[in-house]
This record gives C-alpha cells, sequence and structure tokens, in this order.
C-alpha cells in the first residue's frame, strides 16, 4: 500500500482552514448514532474525550490506571509553548513552527508542524478558561519562561507541575461528560487488541484488570492515545505502567509503525544508583535556565572525586570544564536535548564521569545563588561583600524558582543541592516515533486514529521542551474532533456496531490463547527478569550512540530473549484475578517485538538526526551529520508476523517553506 | 538490611484478609519503599508464592496512585512525600515495618494493599469542573487578569494528587480536604465564579453520598498530606458552602 499523507494543497498558512471549510460534518442529530473507543485518557486522549462527547458523539474511555487523573502526562513538569508572543519578543507561529521543525532536525511534515504551531494560542486559552492556575506576575497576566532550542519566552507554566495542571484540566472537562453520560469510563481496563471488520477499526478486546474477564467493546471508531514507548529500556523516566501495547496490537493488524528509532534522551535526570533502581526522575529542563554543567578538567580530578577522595567544591574553577557553554557559545546550556545529552555522555565516555557509576555530570547552581544574591543585596541596599549573606539571600531566590525540583533531588538522592552541585544524566524520556498517521491523523487502518505521543507526526527526530503538551492538547482538543467528523460522516445511518461476529469471536480467542500461555508457562523466571534484559540490550546497543555492528547485534540478541521469554517467563496466579505479573507479561511481551524493529530501524537509518545517532555518521566536531539526500523520509514499517520481516514503506519528506541546514547552536 | 514486614494481605473484595509475617533481606537504603516492595515480590516469584498487590505508576510523587499505610501512617514516617518518595534510609536494620492499604469505609480493599478510589471520581463529576466547551473559541486568556495572590493559592489548592491520604489519615474517614482543596481552586478564580453555587452544593452531596465522615478539625489530614495542602482550604469551602446553601 502507498502512503498517503493527504496533505492539503495550498499555501501552508492556509491549509488548515481550508481544510476544515471543505470537510464533512455530522450533524448534531446524527452525532448521538455513532460511537467512539479511546484508549489512553492522558493529554491527548482526555482531551479528545471531553471535546467528542461535547459534539455529541457517545465515548467509551479506557485506561489501565484507577482513575483518568493518573495518566503520565501528570508527571510533565516544565511548560507548554504557544505562539502568543504575549513577551514581544518577535515570537510568531511561523518562528514556533520552524524552531520546531529545526528542534526535529528536519525530519517533521511540515504541514502538520504548522497546524500544531496555528493551534497552540488556543490551548492557552482554553485552559485559562477551564480553571488551570498558569503562573501569572503581579500586573496578573500570564507568564512566560524560555526553554532548550529557542531564542524567545514562549513557555506557558504552574511551577514545576504544568503537566499535572494541564491535564487536571482535561480530566475535568472529561468529568463534566461522564457527570452527563456522554463518556463512559473504563478504569482499570486494558486494550489487549484492535477488531477490524471489513478493513475498518470496529472495536476492542479489553481486560477487565480487576476481574480479569475479558471484554469487547465496539464503536465506528477506535483512538488511541495510549502514550510512549519509552519502557522499552525497561529505565526510563516514564511511568511503571506506561506500555506500548495498545500502540504495538494496531500495528499488528494493519498500522504502520513510523520512525520508531527517534527516542529523546533527556540530558537531566537522576543518575542510575544501583542495580534495584525501577525508574528514572526527571529534573526539568528548566533547572537548566540557571544551573551550569560541568566535568572536571582533569582526569585525575574524575577519579578522585568517584572514589571519593575529593568533592565537586574542591575543584578550581580553572580545573572545570563547562563543556557546553565551551562547546556552543550561543545557546550555552540551553542546547536542545539530544545535543546536551550526547555531550554529557561524550564527556563520561572519556573518563570524566563523577559520580561512583562514571555516569553522571554536575548541574551546579553556585554561580546562579551568587549572581541573584549579589543582586538581591543591590537591590535591598545591603553589603554586596558579605559572602554568607550573598549566599543565604541567593539561595532563597534559587529556592522560589525550582525549591520543589530541590527538594524532590534531596529526598532520592540525600545530599542538598544548595550547597554541593546536583548530579544529572542522560535517561529515556519520549519517542518522537509512534504509530504513522495521515494529516487526518488516521493511520493505515480506516477508523483507526492515532493521537498524542503514540503517533510520529510532529516532532520529527527530536522533540523540543514543552512541545509535548502541546502536541497532545492540540490533537484532542482541536484536531481530532474534525478529522474523525470527516471520517464518519458516511457511518450516520449504520446504527451499533454488534460485537457477536466471527471479528471479535477471533480477536477474543487470539487474547484468551496468549493469556492462557503465560497461566500455563511454569517458567522459572519473573518479567522483569526478562525486562531488564531486553532493557540493558537497549540502552547499551540502541541508546543515545548506535552503530552497525552493536545493532546487528541487538536484533540477534532481542529476538534470542523472546524466545527465551516465551519458553521460561512466570506468571504466578490466576488470570482471573486482579494480577499485576500478567499485566506485565503481556506488555513486555510487546516490548520484546517492538525493540527489535526499533533496533532495525535505527540500523536501516544511515545517518544521524536528532535522537537517533550513529557513530558512523558524524562531523568532525562530533555533530550529527544528517543525509538528506537519502533519509528525508519517514519510515513506516509494516507488520508482516515478526520484526525481522517487516517492510519499509517510506513518505517523502518535502521542505516548501523551510530550508534545510545542518543545525547549529553554536 | 534486613527487615520483616508485616503485609495486609486479602485475595479480593469479598475476603476477610488478614495480616501475614514475611523477611526480606539486601535491602539498601538508596531503595525507594517501592523499590524493596519490588525486591519482596521478585523474591516472593522465585519462591513460588504470590507477590503482594500494591498500586504504583509515576514513582515521582505526582500520579497520586501510590497508597500504603506504613507503620500507622499515610505514606510512612517521612513528611511531603508519597510512598514511592520514601527511602529506606527512613529505617533501620532489623525494623518491623507493618504495611497496610488505605482504609476507609469509601475506599473498599481490591486486593492486599489495592483499594478503590473511584469515590473520588464521583466527587469529582458531581461538579469538579467549569461548563465551558473546549471549542478553542473562548476569550484570549490574557483578557481577565487574574490577582498573582489568588492565582498562587488557586495553584496551591489544585496542586492535591488525589491519593486519598487525607481520608486514610482522618479518624472520620473525611474528604474534606480533598474536596475542599478542589472548591477552592474554582472559587479563587474569576473563571470559578459562575458555577459556584451549585459546584459546592453538588460536590459536598456527593462526597456525603459516598458514605465520607465528616470534619471535625483535627487537622491531621494537613500533617500527612504530601503535597500541603492546607486546612484553609477546608475553611474555604465551608464558607462557600454556607453562602450558598443561603443563597439555594
Amino acid at each position: 500500500m502507498a502512503l498517503d499523507s493527504k496533505i492539503p494543497n495550498g499555501p501552508i498558512a492556509d491549509k488548515w482552514t481550508d481544510y476544515k471549510d471543505h470537510i464533512n460534518l455530522v450533524n448534531p442529530a446524527n452525532k448521538r448514532n455513532l460511537d467512539i473507543i479511546i484508549v489512553g485518557t492522558g493529554l491527548a486522549g482526555g482531551s479528545a474525550a471531553a471535546t467528542l462527547a461535547e459534539l455529541g458523539y457517545n465515548v467509551k474511555a479506557f485506561c489501565f490506571q484507577d482513575s483518568p487523573r493518573r495518566a503520565h502526562s501528570i508527571a510533565a513538569q516544565g511548560g507548554i509553548n504557544a505562539a502568543k508572543n504575549y513577551k514581544g519578543d518577535g515570537d510568531s507561529v511561523y518562528r514556533l513552527f520552524y524552531d520546531t521543525v529545526k528542534g526535529g532536525d528536519y525530519r517533521a511534515r511540515e504541514a502538520n508542524v504548522h497546524r500544531l504551531a496555528e493551534v497552540s494560542s488556543n490551548i492557552i486559552d482554553q485552559c485559562v478558561a477551564q480553571g488551570v492556575p498558569l503562573a501569572r506576575e503581579y500586573g496578573g497576566l500570564l507568564d512566560n519562561r524560555s526553554f532548550g532550542g529557542t531564542l524567545v519566552s514562549r513557555t506557558f507554566y504552574a511551577q514545576g507541575q504544568t503537566g499535572q495542571q494541564l491535564l487536571l484540566g482535561a480530566y475535568s472537562a472529561m468529568n463534566r461528560q461522564i457527570g452527563r453520560g456522554k463518556v463512559k469510563m473504563h478504569n482499570r481496563h486494558e486494550m489487549l487488541d484492535l477488531v477490524v471488520v471489513d478493513g475498518k477499526a470496529r472495536g476492542i478486546i479489553a481486560r477487565n484488570l480487576i476481574t480479569g474477564e475479558i471484554e469487547r467493546h465496539s464503536a465506528h471508531a477506535v483512538v488511541i492515545a495510549s502514550g510512549g514507548y519509552g519502557n522499552v529500556f525497561f529505565l526510563s523516566t516514564n511511568a511503571m505502567g506506561s506500555n506500548a501495547t495498545a500502540a504495538w496490537k494496531i500495528h499488528k493488524k494493519g498500522a504502520y509503525f513510523a520512525n520508531p528509532c527517534y527516542t529523546q534522551i533527556h540530558p537531566t535526570c537522576i543518575p542510575v544508583s544501583g542495580d534495584h533502581q525501577s525508574k528514572l526522575t526527571l529534573m526539568s529542563e528548566s533547572l537548566r535556565n540557571d544551573g551550569r554543567i560541568w566535568v572536571p578538567a582533569k582526569l585525575e580530578d574524575a577519579q578522585a572525586i568517584r572514589e571519593g577522595k575529593k568533592k565537586a567544591i574542591d575543584l578550581a574553577e580553572a580545573d572545570r570544564d563547562y563543556f557546553l557553554e565551551r562547546r556552543y557559545p550561543a545557546f550555552g546550556n540551553l542546547v536542545p536535548r539530544d545535543v546536551a545529552s550526547r555531550a554529557a555522555k561524550e564527556r563520561c565516555d572519556a573518563g570524566f564521569g563523577v559520580n561512583r557509576t562514571g555516569e553522571a555530570v554536575y548541574l551546579d547552581f553556585a554561580a546562579a545563588i551568587q549572581r541573584y544574591g549579589k543582586e538581591a543585596a543591590y537591590v535591598k541596599g545591603l553589603n554586596a561583600d558579605d559572602k554568607a549573606l550573598i549566599t543565604k539571600l541567593g539561595t532563597e531566590i534559587v529556592k522560589s524558582k525550582y525549591g520543589n525540583l530541590f527538594q524532590m533531588y534531596y529526598k532520592i538522592v540525600d545530599e542538598d543541592p544548595y550547597t554541593s552541585p546536583m548530579m544529572i544524566y542522560p535517561a529515556v524520556h519520549y519517542t518522537m516515533g509512534g504509530t504513522w498517521v495521515d494529516y487526518n491523523l488516521q493511520t493505515t487502518i480506516p477508523g483507526c486514529f492515532s493521537i498524542g505521543e503514540s503517533n510520529f507526526s510532529d516532532h520529527g527526530a527530536n522533540r523540543l521542551g514543552a512541545s509535548a503538551l502541546m502536541q497532545g492538547l492540540a490533537d484532542g482538543y482541536f484536531v481530532l474532533p474534525y478529522t474523525i467528523g470527516d471520517y464518519l460522516a458516511p457511518d450516520i445511518k449504520m446504527g451499533p456496531i454488534p460485537t457477536d461476529t466471527p471479528e471479535f469471536d477471533a480477536a477474543e480467542n487470539g487474547v484468551k490463547e496468549l493469556i492462557a500461555k503465560f497461566m500455563n508457562n511454569k517458567g522459572t523466571h519473573s518479567v522483569d527478569h526478562f525486562h531488564k534484559k531486553l532493557g540493558k540490550i537497549m540502552w547499551d546497543k540502541v541508546g543515545m550512540a548506535r552503530n552497525e555492528k552493536g545493532l546487528n547485534e541487538a536484533i540477534v540478541e532481542i529476538a534470542a530473549l523472546r524466545e527465551e521469554f516465551y519458553k521460561d517467563v512466570r506468571v504466578p496466579g490466576t488470570d482471573k484475578e486482579f494480577n499485576q505479573e500478567l499485566e506485565k507479561a503481556i506488555r513486555v511481551a510487546d516490548f520484546l517485538e517492538l525493540g527489535e524493529l526499533f533496533a532495525k530501524d535505527a540500523l536501516h537509518r544511515n545517518e544521524s538526526c536528532g535522537g537517533h545517532f550513529r557513530e558512523e555518521y558524524q562531523t568532525p566536531e562530533g555533530e550529527a551529520l544528517r543525509d538528506d539526500e537519502n533519509f528525508a523520509y519517514v519510515a513506516a514499517w509494516e507488520y508482516k508476523g515478526k520484526p525481522s520481516d517487516a517492510v519499509l514503506h517510506k513518505e517523502p519528506l518535502v521542505y516548501e517553506n523551510i530550508k534545510l541546514v545542518q543545525r547549529s547552536y553554536k | 538490611m534486613k527487615l520483616t514486614l508485616k503485609i495486609w494481605r486479602q485475595k479480593n473484595a469479598q475476603d476477610k484478609g488478614a495480616m501475614v509475617d514475611y523477611k526480606v533481606d539486601g535491602i539498601e537504603p538508596d531503595m525507594s519503599f517501592l523499590e524493596m516492595l519490588d525486591v519482596f515480590n521478585e523474591q516472593q516469584i522465585n519462591k513460588g508464592e504470590s507477590p503482594v498487590a500494591f498500586d504504583h505508576d509515576c514513582r515521582e510523587g505526582i500520579c497520586g496512585m501510590c497508597s500504603l499505610f506504613i507503620n500507622g501512617e499515610a505514606h510512612g514516617p517521612d513528611r511531603g512525600v508519597t510512598t514511592c518518595q520514601l527511602h529506606m534510609r527512613m529505617f533501620k536494620d532489623g525494623d518491623t515495618i507493618t504495611i497496610e492499604p488505605f482504609r476507609a469505609a469509601a475506599f473498599p480493599v481490591v486486593k492486599d494493599l489495592v483499594v478503590d478510589r473511584s469515590s473520588f471520581d464521583r466527587i469529582q463529576h458531581a461538579g469538579g469542573f467549569i461548563s465551558v466547551n473546549t471549542s478553542g473559541n473562548t476569550i484570549d486568556a490574557n483578557t481577565i487578569p487574574v490577582n498573582k495572590k489568588d492565582a498562587d493559592d488557586a495553584f496551591d489548592a489544585a496542586t492535591c494528587i488525589g491519593c486519598g491520604a487525607c481520608v486514610a489519615t482522618c479518624k472520620n474517614g473525611s474528604a474534606m480536604l480533598f474536596v475542599g482543596a478542589k472548591v477552592s481552586q474554582f472559587a479563587l478564580l474569576p473563571q470559578g465564579q459562575i458555577e459556584a453555587t451549585d459546584r459546592v452544593l453538588n460536590m459536598v452531596r456527593q462526597m456525603d453520598e459516598e458514605g465520607f465522615g465528616n470534619c471535625t478539625n483535627t487537622g491531621a489530614c494537613e500533617i500527612e498530606c504530601p503535597k500541603g495542602i492546607s486546612l484553609e482550604n477546608i475553611a474555604r469551602m465551608n464558607r462557600e458552602y454556607m453562602s450558598a446553601s443561603l443563597k439555594g
């Protein structure tokens, strides 16, 4: 099947408006005859559920958590971008569009990104109207901060809990519709297969996680909003339950999976402390506004620090290497995430890492504390030479800006970041790849849509900070409600979709067989045992820097691990009860396939771009070396039985409005 | 560290349940409490015994899913943290640790340490929203300035993570801190004024129907709240409720 991205014709700034003017609409009386299933209730799924229900559709929403409010969007810290230009610093829809395409290393689809930038302002209006308490200035207007990879302040925020506040906003809009009976919420349910009838998505098979019952649910369209697949690495900043199962099941039913190798490794996370580690904790990118990143300049100092013989504060300024400021003087500590992460890895690989494991760099606030302290002393007319006073005043200001993050760090590491620098290291955070969708956010299965992090469309090979929240809400509030109506218009006379059909039988039987296989397996190792092994292969060979040899090894190792998993995994208990080990087994089975496709995608892409860094393809200065002639396309993989047989389809990326150049943040 | 764990085991909602003693070894002070339970569960699975069920997800203190009552305190002995942020350095080698679910009439046990908090969701369905359609055709976000103090107070109230520690801690099983936080968030913002009367009446009615107890101002909820939600929110809700009742 040839890929048709269905990008509307016309100038980029008019495409979305023209599109909306010419699509099919469904009249209000007919909307109530149409059912829509939404899997996942984070920013994308929650906002879509609320909006579609307001429009009059019958929405059935599913989440695996005990409440939609727990979705992992809640953990996003720093902020949300919008081209409001409230600061008057030259921002515009075009600039947000341009920054996003450039930040994504020219691997995103122009038309989708422009639409995202266009609706960004509406998101802020909407959220404020819903009572989301975004940060304000003393005059009562909204405040902004700056984020990596941009030269304007366009990030709206609510302290370090922006994701929480926006998610609770979407949750409240959804609650209003649940209260009206227009959204039927199914908590503690996991989608385990998609049902396709006559080539169209018409329902799902879900497991009730409390009773273990396998349920059939039908609808006229199915929307996947299940987030990213970062947990294929076992250790990531994702929640423990974040999984790729819904996205992978639709892939197996015919939805192409695009660019799986585009994964964002976030530079500022708390380093791994030991083998027991279950997840990694992010420290907001906003910290890079004031924190300076460094390692010792001399190898012997780094070694002494690792052995506990020296401390960070023992090193004189001349013995420190502020490597981001050295390599990227224009953007300094605020380079995009992929660039910052690779630079930290490069220093640690060269032997300059600073914690026991050698995999950590410093994020130092001493200079910021002094700077703020001196400013405060000057304003208050106090003695600016009094060191203790300056430190005290400066510490108070840093606390007011980042207090919750510093407290989080202290609770985890048991070290005071006000007096000794934080230690950070990159960790898997966000996946730009995902289900392939056209301009309508529809997958290659008619009637099956994919929104938010679970699709691939807007961030190219690297996502800029504060753009994930923007995309999730744009898709759910403002894009899908139009595009899905256009799809559903011919179905108005169809009536409810029956579930007693051979297609539902077959899908349900498949799910039951898989579950029975796990329950009867009597293996010797827990699910986590295999998940950790997968994570180690992924991190070592498909992580921040990849090469042909390692990727070939990873493909073989993951396939072998998958076989071992099915032979030897042990799932205790029964399938007719609340069984968290069974839930994990089903998810890890999918990660074991996805991981292999991920490596295969990384191997085929003989270039470096954004979050995908191939060691063979770099400039003499160690920067990513793109190959626009051969790789300016979306790699969309078709499932053919096993990952090694997946077939590649290419969607060429055509840049009509932005010139492709090498990204430079110097 | 070697520890003795006394854990509440209950097969399902119908089962009576009981405390069961276990030993766990190889615990390090840098582990989080939930990582300790991961080690314990791995040990159980390898022995062919059933792992203990507990709710958890983000493991960074924001999703509100983790909900353990440890040594008689919601989220354990540390302050300002959820269970997932509690670290084993708060305990000593050889300690005995008691682990129970969040108990309340309105939070029935699902299994072991997992409880059903859908009563919280139902209170939100009754009025925890502003009735504005998500069409994108609202007014510009800066049209109505909001006093910074009010915006900050609304934010502080809105940081509630809905974990239920307040209810589990309260001797009356009251949800007033949880409901007060949501009522306050909207009461403090101009956007929330239009429906203020109905909102507080409906949310309080639902809270009562769910079987939550009343508030007797002991303030234990505020101390155990991992997000430091202030008792002022209960006072504000009472004020809102009184004036709404007079209007209604």
